[in-house]
């Protein structure tokens, strides 16, 4: 789960992180009437106004600006809030900015970049750290690796002071920036630690003249399995920023990622769900959805499914395909004929199913007289799924 | 011959009185496994319903206490199956099963560190995994038992569904399996690619090997260097989600820290580079690897 860089910080300062002074506004109303709390708190004119949505990049595609003065950010506040904003990570069509975050502007002396995440390779979350702050960190990444310092945290002790300190003096950093440093990196890793983060990225980390280290970004990604101990993290989520049939699928606990194709999916197994993209794909067809339905689904599940993968206008054809291990094929027979019962079936639905309980799953389906198009094995359902979107296939 | 389970393994089933852990040990005593104990805590002496057979423990030191279980499978639900797994190697349990999908990484960094730290001897596969079956012999998870036939591919995968897939495929060509062992998708998980692929190196009964990658990571592309260097019995492999939408990586963080690695192209291509058949489709893994053998005969 993702969340907006305002809600990060709100998360920063209960542990401690320091971060600029700053106030959240869901209009552009609010924003305005920020401005001169922000400038009051901070005691300085300049104020940074930044549009609040979950995509990378929004510097460069104009969603962040720096005003030296009130009427500087209030047109940055009517520039930003409601445009469609373009980043690298949006896609071509953009995300239309519903939040904005007005934050007091800094002397900053250096940019640098901080992130935290496991590292698969070794089992431990790792800092990174570079002085080459700022956008272009995937480019220092490639080209100068030696410049991304790398410490991995030991589950037994955490986050110990000496690493601090390394971390200081390869970043160049002395005096009361180490010092403060110290500070910054214990508060840090206890909140990566304690609210089970998967991804924790500053970009930049920076220094202060007048001696202080802040996070001036803050990007936070959770690890879904451990949602269960962060029941008041759902509270944070932004449907703007999901769309209709993820969240959907979110409340009945599906895998889902909407596609721009025709042809609907539903597979359970996320490696069989992306090979059946593949194959779908090599058979010169497009998928219009990722739907891995998992391995204990129940039949109300599997109805939920077929139900969103319907949902989508732009589906002109079906492809279930299960190889049942924990899920049990009578489970999707029943699933999808409860599914196609309350809905209907305007589409052709071509269904391959194997592993666990399949005679029984087979039998179901026969028996329910629905229009479904058995296939033999997955290059077959693959075949005759991307002919019935074509329309050569009924 | 195989790899992990066989006639000697004799399983202890932690979970057995859920549904799911109910359902497979049925399962399991279908197939011959010897499944020898049930541990779920508060019900030691119970029956489960249709495995009245087989003994409940409170704990897993009870279970191998009384009755040598040697193998446990974890079919406990995510916020104890750290804890399960665990209580397992302190009990002695050799080798550890865990099918549990959804376990939080914090939970798995710290089970892994444990292992490595005090329990070198003990094999962890999993989490999130649909075990390891030696086909005529033992199955330990979730697999459906029918499509297996003994025989000498070794089977290793990342993906659950995919696993069965190779297999229905091996066998549709009259080629056995060895082993098939399936290691899980997670990000912290205990056997990867490297060690079952020793293994079934070192397996005589094991002739060749499939294997079976994702997406994300680089174990992969170390696997494609090892089976260069260490390997001399016929590997062909597949990997899956290749045509996968970007927008999945984690910000900049997870490109940073796998160097760039981790497309399916770059694990293509590793493999590729180390001499190893790779199939173009999910649907024709098994053919792609009985060409690699008719080509060595």
């Amino acid at each position: 789960m993702k969340i907006h860089e305002y809600q990060g910080k709100q998360l920063f300062q209960k542990y401690g992180v320091p971060v600029p002074f700053g106030i959240a506004a869901m209009t552009a109303e609010e924003a305005i009437a920020a401005i001169p709390k922000v400038q009051q708190e901070s005691g300085g004119q300049v104020v940074v106004v930044k549009a609040q949505i979950h995509a990378g990049g929004r510097g460069k595609g104009g969603g962040v600006k720096v005003a030296k003065d009130t009427a500087a950010a209030e047109a940055a506040v009517k520039a930003i809030y409601g445009m469609t904003l373009v980043t690298h990570q949006t896609g071509p069509e953009g995300k239309k900015v519903q939040r904005l975050l007005v934050e007091q502007g800094l002397a900053i002396e250096h940019e640098y970049y901080l992130g935290m995440l496991l590292d698969r390779a070794t089992g431990k979350v790792t800092v990174m750290a570079s002085r080459e702050g700022g956008m272009d960190i995937e480019e220092v990444a490639a080209s100068h690796p030696e410049k991304i310092l790398r410490e991995p945290i030991d589950p037994a002790t955490g986050w110990c002071d000496y690493q601090s300190r390394k971390l200081a003096k390869a970043l160049g950093m002395s005096g009361k920036h180490a010092s403060a440093l110290g500070k910054f990196m214990p508060a840090l890793t206890k909140c990566y630690e304690e609210m089970d983060c998967s991804l924790l990225e500053i970009n930049p980390l920076i220094t202060t003249k007048d001696g202080r280290v802040l996070a001036l970004d803050a990007k936070i990604n959770f690890d879904d399995n451990a949602m269960y101990r962060h029941p008041e993290l759902e509270a944070l989520r932004d449907p703007n920023e999901e769309e209709a049939s993820e969240i959907e699928a979110k409340k009945w606990d599906l895998s889902y990622v909407a596609l721009e194709g025709n042809i609907g999916c539903m597979v359970n197994g996320a490696g069989l769900a992306m090979s059946t993209m593949d194959i779908i794909n090599f058979y010169g067809g497009k998928p219009a959805n990722f739907l891995d339905v998992g391995g204990g689904a129940t039949a109300e599940k599997v109805t939920a499914a077929f139900k969103i993968i319907t949902s989508d206008p732009g589906v002109k054809a079906i492809f279930v395909n299960i190889f049942g291990g924990i899920m049990k094929c009578d489970t999707i027979a029943a699933g999808v004929i409860a599914a196609v019962k309350e809905v209907g079936l305007e589409v052709p639905l071509v269904v391959r199913l194997e592993g666990t309980n399949v005679e029984l799953g087979k039998k179901m389906l026969a028996e329910s007289k629905l229009n479904i198009v058995a296939a033999a094995d997955m290059a077959d359902g693959a075949q005759k799924v991307v002919a019935a979107a074509k329309g050569g296939h009924s | 011959m195989s790899v992990l389970v066989g006639h000697d393994t004799k399983l202890v089933v932690q979970g057995m009185s859920g549904a799911a852990g109910a359902f497979h040990a049925k399962q399991m005593v279908e197939y011959g496994t010897r499944v020898v104990a049930g541990v779920t805590p508060g019900k030691g002496g119970a029956k489960v319903a249709g495995l009245e057979q087989v003994p409940m423990y409170d704990t897993v030191e009870e279970a191998v206490t009384h009755t040598g279980a040697n193998t446990s499978v974890v079919y406990v639900p995510p916020p104890f199956a750290a804890d399960s797994i665990l209580e397992a190697a302190a009990a002695g349990i050799r080798l550890i099963i865990a099918i549990t999908e959804g376990i939080p990484a914090r939970d798995m960094v710290k089970v892994k560190y444990v292992l490595d730290r005090d329990y070198k001897g003990v094999i962890l596969v999993g989490p999130n995994c649909p075990g390891v079956i030696t086909p005529g012999q033992c199955k330990v998870g979730i697999m459906p038992g029918y499509i297996h036939k003994a025989g000498g591919v070794g089977v290793v995968s990342r993906s659950g569904t995919l696993t069965y897939e190779i297999v229905h495929q091996l066998t549709a060509l009259g080629l056995g399996q060895s082993t098939a062992i399936g290691i899980g998708g997670d990000p912290v998980k205990g056997t990867d690619f490297i060690d079952a692929l020793q293994w079934f190196a070192e397996d005589s009964g094991t002739s060749s090997i499939f294997m079976i990658g994702e997406i994300g990571g680089d174990s992969e592309e170390r696997a494609a260097q090892f089976i260069k260097e260490n390997i001399k019995k016929p590997v062909a492999a597949f990997i899956g989600g290749q045509t996968a939408p970007p927008g999945k990586r984690m910000g900049h963080a997870g490109a940073i820290i796998s160097g760039g690695k981790g497309a399916a192209s770059d694990k293509i291509a590793a493999l590729l580079a180390a001499g190893i058949a790779v199939s173009p489709t999910p649907a024709e893994m098994g053919k792609t690897l009985a060409k690699v053998l008719s080509a060595a005969t």
